[in-house]
This record gives C-alpha cells, sequence and structure tokens, in this order.
C-alpha cells in the first residue's frame, strides 16, 4: 500500500489548507497515513500548529514529501446520533437533541436543555406543518390592510360604544398572545412545526393587540374600562400548565367564541376601519381554532382520559370564577348599542335581541365543537353552559 | 486520602475544567481536589514545601519546582498538545528583515515577562544569532498576566498587534497562536512571514511532590481517560488536550538555558528575575 500524499501547492494554514488536508484525511485507508507537501513558507509550523489539537501525529518526512500525518485523536462523531428522522417527528425528544435540527448528527456530550413538552402527543397535530404554511402566508400588514384614513364620522355615544369593545378586546387579544408565547419556550424544538405555528400565532395577537389599540385612540377620545372580572377570567388562562388543557380553555373554547363576537362585530361595525380590523382578526382566530381542535382530536386518540380531564378544566374554571362578576357590563351595553345603532326603545329592543342571538351562537359553536371531540351532547351542552362569561 | 492537586487561575474556565475532573475522579472512586492559585510561584512554593501533592505546572514552574525540590518531585502526565512545540518570530510580510539577524538595532515584542514561550524561549534564539536583548536588539515586553507564566495570552496578541501596527519590527509567540491570530483577525491572512523558529520544547507537566500510591493511581486514571467518551471530552476540549501521555523531561533544555541566561531563577530555585512581580 502506498501512502498517499498531498500536494498543497502554495495554499497555506492561513488562507484554508486545512480544508484539503481534512477533506484527504477523511478518505484515507485505515492504517495509512497522508504525506503533505507545498511550497507555503509557514507549512511546516502551521501543519504541526492544525494537527497538535486534532490528536494527529507528525513525522518528518524526506524528499519533496514534508511531513507524514499520521491520523489519531478520539472521533468526536463515534457515539453520535441523528436527531430523529428529517421526515417525521419521534414519539419523545430526548433533552440532549436540544437545539439541533431535526435529523442533524447530534454530537454527544451537549447540554440538555429543559424542554419540558418533549412528547409527540402532547403538543402534535398531524395538520401543524400544513397549518403554518397557511399562517405564514396569510400574514396582513397593519399599516396597509386597515383603511386608517377612510373618513367617518360616528354619533358620539356609538364611538364611545366601538372604544369601549376596542378596549375590550385588546385585553382579551393580550392574553392570547402570552398563553401560546409561554408553551412556545416549552417545546421541544424537535416539534418545531407546533412552534413556528404558535411563534405566528403570537404575532396574529401582536398585530390584533395593534390595531384594536389604535381603533380605540383613533378619534382621540378615552379609552373604556376594564372590568376586575374580565381580567380575573383572562388571568386563569395564563396559569393553566398543561399544553392540551390550555389549549382546550384558550383556543377551542375562548377564540372559538371569539369567531361568533368578531362576525358580530364585522355585521354591526359602524365603521370601515372597525370593520376590516375585526374581518382580518378573524381570518387569524379561525386558525387557532383549528390548530386547538386538531391537537385535541389528536391527543383524544391516545388518551383515553383526555376527555374527564377537559371537563374537570373547565369546572374548575368556572369555580375559580363563580364569584366574578363575568363580562364587563359596559361591553355587553357597547354590543347592543352597536347592534341597535341608535337610542329609539326599538332599535335597542333589536340589538338586545342581537346580542341574545350571539350568545346563543356562541353556545352551538362551542357544543359543536365540543361533540367533533367526542363529548355526547348532553355533556358537550352542559360544559359550554359552564364556560366564562367573559367569552374568553 | 485525597489528593490535593494544585492549578493556577490563568482563567474562570480552569474552575470548570477541575471541578469536572474532580466528578470524573469521584465517579472512578477516587478522592481529588484541587486548590487554586493567583500565580504559579506559590503553587511551586507549596508543591515543593509538600503542602499539595500535586501541581498543573507550567514548564517553568517545572524548573523552578525542580530547582527547589530536586529529585522528591516526580513528573505524572502531560497533554498530548504539550509536546513539541516551537515558537517563532513573525514580522510583517512588507518588511526588509528577512532572518533573525536583521533585526539588529530594531525592537522585538514578546509576551510576558514569564512566559517561555513568547518571551524566554525567543530570547533565548534571538540571543543565539548574537542579537542579546537590551544590547544589540531592544525587547518591548507586553506584560498582560504577570505571575500566569503565558497561560493568558493577551500579551502574546498584543505584541502581534503591535507589530502589525509598525510599533515594533517582529513579534514572538508560540506557533499554533500565529495561526490563531490569523484565524482570530488579528493578523491578517499571507501578511505576515516568519524569519526564525526556536526548536521543539515541551510544555506544561503534571508533577507530584513525591510518588505515592495515590500519586500512582492518580496518573493511571488520567491516561485511562479516553476522548470517546463524552464526558470526558468536553473536559478534554476545555483543557487542550486529545489524551494524557505519560511525562517526559527531556523537553525542557531550551528553557532552562533561557532561564539560566536570563538569570530567571538561581539554581537554587529564588526567583531572580529583575523586576517580576507576580
Ligand atoms: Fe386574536
Ligand atoms: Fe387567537
Amino acid at each position: 500500500m502506498t501512502d498517499p500524499v498531498l500536494d498543497l501547492d502554495d495554499l497555506g494554514f492561513e488562507t484554508g489548507a486545512h480544508l484539503l488536508v481534512q477533506r484527504a484525511l477523511g478518505d484515507l485507508a485505515p492504517g495509512a497515513r497522508l504525506g503533505v507537501r507545498g511550497r507555503d513558507p509557514l507549512l511546516d509550523p502551521h501543519l504541526r500548529a492544525w494537527c497538535r489539537p486534532r490528536g494527529h501525529t507528525i513525522v518528518p518526512a524526506g524528499g519533496p514529501v514534508l511531513a507524514w500525518i499520521v491520523p489519531g485523536g478520539a472521533d468526536r462523531w463515534s457515539r453520535a446520533e441523528r436527531a430523529g428522522d428529517p421526515g417525521g417527528v419521534a414519539a419523545k425528544a430526548p433533552a440532549h437533541w436540544g437545539l439541533a435540527a431535526r435529523g442533524a448528527l447530534v454530537e454527544p456530550g451537549g447540554p440538555e436543555p429543559a424542554f419540558d413538552l418533549a412528547d409527540r402527543d402532547l403538543v402534535w397535530a398531524e395538520i401543524a406543518p400544513a397549518l403554518y404554511a397557511h399562517a405564514a402566508s396569510a400574514q396582513w400588514d397593519p399599516a396597509t390592510a386597515i383603511p386608517w384614513d377612510a373618513e367617518f364620522a360616528l354619533p358620539p355615544d356609538i364611538e364611545r360604544a366601538v372604544v369601549q369593545i376596542m378596549t375590550y378586546l385588546v385585553e382579551n387579544e393580550q392574553a392570547a398572545l402570552v398563553v401560546p408565547a409561554r408553551l412556545l419556550a416549552r417545546v421541544h424544538p424537535h416539534f418545531r412545526e407546533v412552534a413556528q405555528l404558535l411563534a405566528v400565532q403570537a404575532a396574529d395577537e401582536a398585530r390584533h393587540v395593534e390595531v384594536f389599540a389604535r381603533r380605540a385612540a383613533l378619534t382621540g377620545g378615552p379609552l373604556g374600562t376594564s372590568a376586575a372580572g374580565g381580567r380575573e377570567s383572562l388571568t386563569t388562562l395564563l396559569t393553566e400548565p398543561d399544553f392540551s388543557l390550555a389549549s382546550f380553555l384558550l383556543s377551542v373554547l375562548g377564540e372559538g367564541t371569539f369567531l361568533n363576537l368578531l362576525a358580530f362585530l364585522d355585521r354591526h361595525a359602524p365603521d370601515p376601519v372597525t370593520r376590516r380590523a375585526v374581518r382580518l382578526a378573524r381570518q387569524d382566530e379561525a386558525r387557532h381554532v383549528a390548530f386547538g381542535v386538531a391537537h385535541l382530536r389528536h391527543r383524544s386518540e391516545t388518551d383515553p382520559h383526555l376527555r374527564s380531564r377537559l371537563r374537570a378544566a373547565v369546572e374548575r374554571r368556572h369555580d375559580a370564577l363563580a364569584a366574578s362578576a363575568g363580562l364587563n357590563q359596559d361591553v355587553f351595553d357597547a354590543l347592543i348599542l352597536l347592534a341597535a345603532g341608535e337610542w329609539s326603545p326599538q332599535a335597542i329592543r333589536r340589538g338586545h335581541a342581537a346580542v341574545l342571538d350571539l350568545r346563543r351562537e356562541m353556545d352551538e359553536g362551542r357544543r359543536r365543537r365540543l361533540v367533533h371531540l367526542g363529548f355526547p351532547d348532553d355533556e358537550a351542552a352542559a360544559l359550554s353552559a359552564l364556560h366564562t362569561r367573559n367569552f374568553m | 486520602m485525597t489528593l490535593v492537586m494544585g492549578a493556577v487561575a490563568y482563567d474562570p474556565k480552569v474552575v470548570t475544567i477541575w471541578a469536572g475532573f474532580r466528578a470524573w475522579f469521584a465517579r472512578q472512586g477516587f478522592d481529588f481536589d484541587f486548590v487554586l492559585y493567583s500565580n504559579y510561584e506559590r503553587q511551586v512554593d507549596d508543591l515543593a514545601a509538600g503542602r499539595i501533592d500535586a501541581a498543573w505546572n507550567s514548564p517553568l514552574a517545572w524548573i523552578r519546582a525542580r530547582r527547589l525540590a530536586g529529585g522528591r518531585l516526580e513528573p505524572l502526565v502531560m497533554r498530548d498538545t504539550d509536546q513539541d512545540l516551537t515558537s517563532v518570530i513573525v514580522v510583517r510580510e512588507d518588511s526588509p528583515y528577512k532572518d533573525v539577524a536583521d533585526l539588529k538595532g530594531e525592537t522585538v515584542g514578546t509576551g510576558a515577562v514569564d512566559s517561555p514561550q513568547a518571551t524566554l524561549i525567543p530570547s533565548a534564539l534571538l540571543r543565539e544569532r548574537g542579537l542579546r536583548p537590551g544590547e544589540e536588539v531592544a525587547v518591548r515586553r507586553f506584560d498582560v498576566g504577570v505571575g500566569l507564566h503565558g497561560d493568558h495570552i493577551g500579551g502574546e496578541r498584543d505584541a502581534a498587534r503591535a507589530m502589525m501596527s509598525g510599533d515594533v519590527a517582529a513579534a514572538c509567540m508560540i506557533d499554533a497562536d500565529h495561526l490563531l491570530f490569523v484565524r482570530e483577525g488579528t493578523l491578517p491572512p499571507g501578511g505576515t512571514r516568519v524569519i526564525g523558529r526556536t526548536r521543539p520544547y515541551d510544555h506544561c507537566t503534571m508533577t507530584a511532590a513525591r510518588a505515592t500510591p495515590e500519586t500512582d493511581r492518580f496518573r493511571d486514571l488520567l491516561l485511562s481517560m479516553d476522548a470517546a467518551d463524552p464526558d470526558v471530552r468536553t473536559l478534554f476540549d476545555l483543557e487542550g488536550l486529545t489524551a494524557w501521555r505519560p511525562a517526559r523531561t527531556s523537553g525542557y533544555a531550551l528553557l532552562e538555558r533561557a532561564v539560566d541566561d536570563e538569570g530567571f531563577y538561581d539554581p537554587a530555585g529564588a526567583v531572580t528575575a529583575p523586576g517580576y512581580r507576580p
């Protein structure tokens, strides 16, 4: 066997010679050594300096060959493993895969970051990659997607009602931003589509916060009220540590209920800015609900006890909120006035009826989704009735 | 009995390294602990007096320890990367110097006063070529981390920068740091030439105050460490080795000579270097 000789010509280690040496060492047959020749005046000291920390031995040579490299050192990749399969997700993602790309060759001995949501079934839905792709393509620019400059003048009471509703929406959107953002930080990066989806969901909510806050301030009046009961309801969402239960309470029940509210506001919006803002927000919310429902369907297929835990979560939250006022009365009244459009008794009666219809639609929507998750009709009805009066 | 080893805290990572080794030794059932020193001279004093069982010594520390304690000392291991190092004298590519002798009348930048690789051994090379520091050639020392025996490479890097900016005609550094300085951008690729290179020498060495069954076990365990083990490799990467080798004492002749010529230590191991305050 003749040992190969690498000719570096005038290439030195200051300008990349290590690439050629590394490649040639990789191609070396077991037991062989690599000769190196070249014309860079610093080749000898640099070759030695490069080989030393890698555990390769240098043997001086004669003639045109400057030195022989005897490969040594431990192969740091000998105990490496693939971080799963790039084409599919693993049932469990070990901590030591950490931040590595799915399918990457992972050098052992690295950090083990604490991503506690590391079981596929705890976070996954088959639809997650497709939903993420859709979410990414459906992002809109608050600056241009909403006709901020549209001319309109509302009666002061109607404007105040809009501002009250916007004030309420902002606090709900802020809760809806914090919940996915918190969960996202706990999802093992192996399940990256879920993390990506939650990131876009949080970005959606950031836009909702922005546009509703901007509509509230549009005419320069003071903002509306924030009731203790509403914030109490939202705060219970922030404290749910279980991914599936949080997703159930926020997305399936809360955001599901909001789909009806936003459709109602679209119908009764008195100005083009409000209409456009709630319509765009509703499109985003539909995705949030879709992921929540798909995830819980996935989870319920593997966990026969899931439904009883979902039920318990709703009951727990109901009990926690039993003493609170629920929906801000100012918001309720503003919804009636918005649907009424004016102050005549007939109009107010119409507005009141419209808000009762809205509550019925919300209840039907929740029951439909609960049945879709496998709850029997009567149980779905009972649970829907326990949902927070704050809507979210 | 706990084997207590001294190490010099030249960098915060020293704590990570030796705490890691301590945990590794504990897993092997070996009772090991370490103490940290701010400089090598105090560590050597304690090793020679037997106040610690072993010391992770710089080459200069080894030389002084041997002068202080004589044959009682037992060299144990060294890193594979501590053997056969060279230092280089570097000039700018566009400078007129072709050879060490061309530096006559010029200023050469070195590392800290106590750096074997960037000051003492290169100075010996200058003397060998007829340029006595302070006589035929001026020396500008970059005293960073005095007392750390050159473990802190800040001085070497400052000398390299001064050479590039023209403050000194040449800079002294270990061969690997020349490559490092090019890679990190301190020196431009192809912007420097090497006009002098020392003969190979050895660097750090683990020394026992005297051979005991504990120090034998300590040596054997170190030699058994396998870089393929991820726990070991993390420590090796930090400490900069791929395997421990049995210690040899044949690689310190250049430095012994330099220490004598420079009057750095006297034959009994007293610190005699003028202006050296670790
Ligand atoms: Fe939202
Ligand atoms: Fe949402």
